[in-house]
């Protein structure tokens, strides 16, 4: 049979390389991520930044899956791993639809007012 | 190799590689460059996703975010390509900039201090390691998270609705 | 003897053997890339009354030729040659960058454009999953590998579009725009139909969709082979997934891209020399490998026919059907090859047959039609999939068939319900007004037959 799957690369990360670093990773791109929606005038780019953030915590959500804490039973690690990936599809399909319907949004924008610089919205300012 | 290097060189080759992306988004200036750094970002995170085991989570990673809403940027930001503002040319020395980053450092560091780093010895332990597989993924959406699948699809059908609307829509 | 090597690399060098397997993979999608070519253009001058290339490659030997039986002849290779000229010619052609493109866009887009291409092909299995092909095919036997060939195939909007962004010509931008538009509208009915084969094998690995398929026909026939296109879900899925695969490598007459009476070439105009190249060898290694899917996922794989030559032999005792069933073993990659081949040549009848589609055609066809098509196709697949369950074979196939009655009855009450789906010809009740008489009077009109005013 085939043995190029039993390769240590799938799945046996957990011996080799620490949480934090998983963690760290994801850390580094929400704060990225959150940069970006702090400093950027393109609509569309901020809209990158949001996805980045997502991705993020979705990073996280399967590094806690995939590292089941010792003081867990083995039976409920193999439920918290399943939690974490369902929260991670959830994210996804709602990062799907915040996309259809926000890019929607940019597009009416855009052909009201020929301009889709974020600091020009301000119709809403009080 | 050894299999303990083999996993740290491709997890620290594939972070470098999402962190260099994540950095494209925020300070590439044309559109279409940041957002083909985030589809390398993304196409990376699928490979981590691999890495932990996540084999479904993964390829739906670089299907659902590199393959379909990546290319619905692209689409628009060909569509408004004259139409997008200039950023500033003295971006680092913009107000926003210097308090963002520094507001980042500080939210960073005490996330960092206070979460991760008690985190980097105390877990591992022994489980069953075919919780990535598809067959898993759909016994626990059909049983356990049926109500949250089901929300999910709701929210998708009024995404599909509501985005056809804002196109049919006559301003 | 190469076969023992190979068994020790497996227990000895895996990575090493997954290197070998990729560079057999690649090399051999990159040798078929020419000689594919010359069979597109000669096929195609045939079918449509003309020569094609035939002159290159034609050596004459001299008449003091040390083999007697060839002096003074001619050996045509009926211009095989030729696609190894034409890439010779376009690599020394002068490579050109028009100005103000956005340049390492414009050189990253043919590399990017290619490496779908390439990439699709690691989970296809060319040979049967026992013996030396097990170890040799597929590059990585994965899970997720139906999945992984529609995640990888949706990546390759990504390099037309980049190459008609940064060519900053607006004809390669429309033909861009095109591509994308025209790749996420037919992915989802190429996902939706094969969600329904894979419902119906119950795996996403492509070695256990190519096992289901050497199963017993309809689960009631045990000498022939369950595939896929024999099967009535799996002909309509079949079909869909033809469509939708022509729409994503495309080609004729999903060309829209390309159209090269509205937009020149399209995204390629502002390319010359080896990066066009590179472009037109993406294309054909994407048709090639995308025919291999097909003939994965619905022409049995790698068999050469829809018979279970064990079973016959286990029947009748006939030796002739065990020496079949070891051709079938030993020429698998062969019969692979030539399936892969006759979609090829699918792609190029089709091109000859049918003339290009509107851009709302297009739409059109893949949202109306395709796409409502092939979500009731999988409702079809589930209810098999449960009446098999629950009542057998039979219960599986009264369910399906039940199945697709109703629906078909709903598409007729869909028709004609909504004006613009009703049939042409039908005749239809039309209220007119007469002025002169000032009532309303009631007139049968006869569309087909129609009558000056």
């Amino acid at each position: 049979m085939n043995t190029f799957l039993n390769l240590p690369l799938a799945g046996a990360v957990y011996e080799d390389i620490p949480l934090g670093h998983f963690l760290t990773l994801s850390l580094a791109m929400f704060a990225l991520g959150s940069i970006g929606v702090l400093i950027r005038k393109n609509p569309v780019i901020v809209f990158m930044c949001i996805e980045l953030m997502l991705n993020a915590v979705n990073l996280s959500f399967l590094a806690f899956a995939a590292y089941p804490n010792s003081h867990v039973q083995a039976n409920n690690a193999f439920e918290s791993a399943m939690a974490g990936q369902a929260m991670v599809i959830v994210v996804m399909a709602i990062a799907a639809a915040e996309v259809a319907v926000g890019l929607g949004i940019i597009m009416a924008i855009f052909r009201y007012r020929n301009n889709v610089d974020v600091d020009d919205m301000n119709t809403m300012r009080g | 190799m050894s299999s303990t290097l083999l996993n740290q060189v491709a997890f620290y080759l594939l972070s470098a590689i999402a962190i260099l992306g994540a950095l494209g988004v925020v300070f590439l200036k044309s559109p279409v460059r940041a957002a083909l750094a985030l589809v390398a970002n993304f196409f990376t995170l699928g490979l981590i996703y691999f890495m932990l085991g996540n084999q479904m989570i993964g390829i739906s990673q670089i299907m659902v975010y590199a393959g379909a809403i990546m290319v619905l940027f692209l689409f628009v930001i060909m569509i408004l390509k004259d139409q997008t503002p200039e950023e500033d040319k003295s971006l680092f020395q913009d107000r926003r900039f210097i308090f963002g980053l520094l507001s980042a450092i500080v939210i960073c560091g005490l996330i960092w201090a206070l979460v991760i780093n008690p985190t980097m010895q105390s877990f591992g332990g022994e489980m069953d390691r075919s919780y990535g597989s598809p067959q898993a993924i759909g016994r626990s959406f059909f049983t356990t998270y049926v109500w949250p699948f089901e929300i999910i699809s709701i929210l998708l059908l009024v995404g599909i609705v509501g985005s056809i609307m804002l196109a049919k829509r006559k301003f | 003897m190469v076969a023992e090597w190979f068994f020790q690399l497996n227990e000895n060098n895996p990575l090493l053997l997954g290197l070998i397997r990729v560079i057999f993979v690649v090399g051999a999608v990159l040798a078929l890339v020419p000689p594919l070519i010359w069979w597109e253009r000669r096929l195609l001058s045939w079918m449509q009354d003309r020569i094609g290339p035939n002159r290159s490659g034609t050596i004459t030997f001299p008449d003091n030729f040390p083999l007697k039986g060839l002096a003074g002849k001619k050996v045509r290779t009926f211009g095989l040659i030729q696609p190894l000229l034409d890439g010779v010619k376009l690599f020394f052609k002068e490579d050109i960058t028009p100005s103000d493109v956005d340049r390492k866009l414009y050189f990253i887009a043919p590399a990017i454009a290619l490496f779908p291409a390439f990439a699709l092909g690691a989970t296809l299995p060319w040979g049967p999953s026992t013996g030396l092909y097990g170890i040799l095919t597929p590059i990585a036997d994965v899970e997720i590998g139906v999945l992984y060939v529609l995640a990888i195939s949706s990546l390759g909007a990504y390099g037309l579009v980049l190459a008609g962004y940064a060519s900053n010509n607006k004809y390669s931008l429309m033909g861009g725009l095109r591509a994308s538009a025209q790749l996420i509208s037919y992915e989802l009915a190429m996902a939706m139909s094969v969600a329904a084969i894979v419902m119906a094998v119950g795996s996403m690995k492509l070695t256990n969709v190519v096992a289901i398929q050497e199963g017993p026909l309809w689960g009631a026939v045990p000498w022939a082979q369950n595939w896929f296109i024999l099967t009535p879900f799996g002909f309509i899925s079949a079909v869909i997934f033809l469509i939708a695969l022509v729409a994503e490598t495309n080609r004729a007459p999903f060309d829209l891209p390309e159209a090269e009476n509205e937009l020149i070439a399209g995204y390629h105009t502002e390319y010359s020399s080896m990066k066009f190249a590179v472009f037109f060898m993406g294309e054909y290694a994407a048709m090639f490998v995308f025919s291999g899917v097909f003939a994965t996922l619905f022409l049995g794989g790698y068999n050469i026919l829809p018979v279970n030559w064990m079973a016959l032999h286990d029947a009748t005792g006939a030796g002739i059907f065990k020496f079949l069933s070891n051709a079938n073993y030993w020429l698998a990659p062969l019969v692979f090859l030539g399936k892969c081949f006759g979609g090829i040549t699918f792609f190029i009848w089709l091109r000859a047959t049918l003339p290009r589609l509107r851009y709302d055609q297009l739409m059109n066809l893949g949202w109306k039609s395709l796409l409502p098509l092939s979500v009731a196709n999988f409702i079809v697949v589930g209810l098999w999939v449960i009446g098999t369950e629950l009542y057998g074979v039979a219960g599986g196939w009264a369910a399906a068939i039940g199945a697709m009655v109703i629906g078909y009855i709903i598409y007729l009450n869909i028709l004609t319900v909504s004006k613009k789906g009703a049939p042409a010809t039908t005749k239809r009740t039309v209220t007119m007004v007469n002025p002169e008489a000032g009532r309303r009077s009631v007139a049968m009109v006869d569309p087909s037959t129609p009558k000056s005013p």
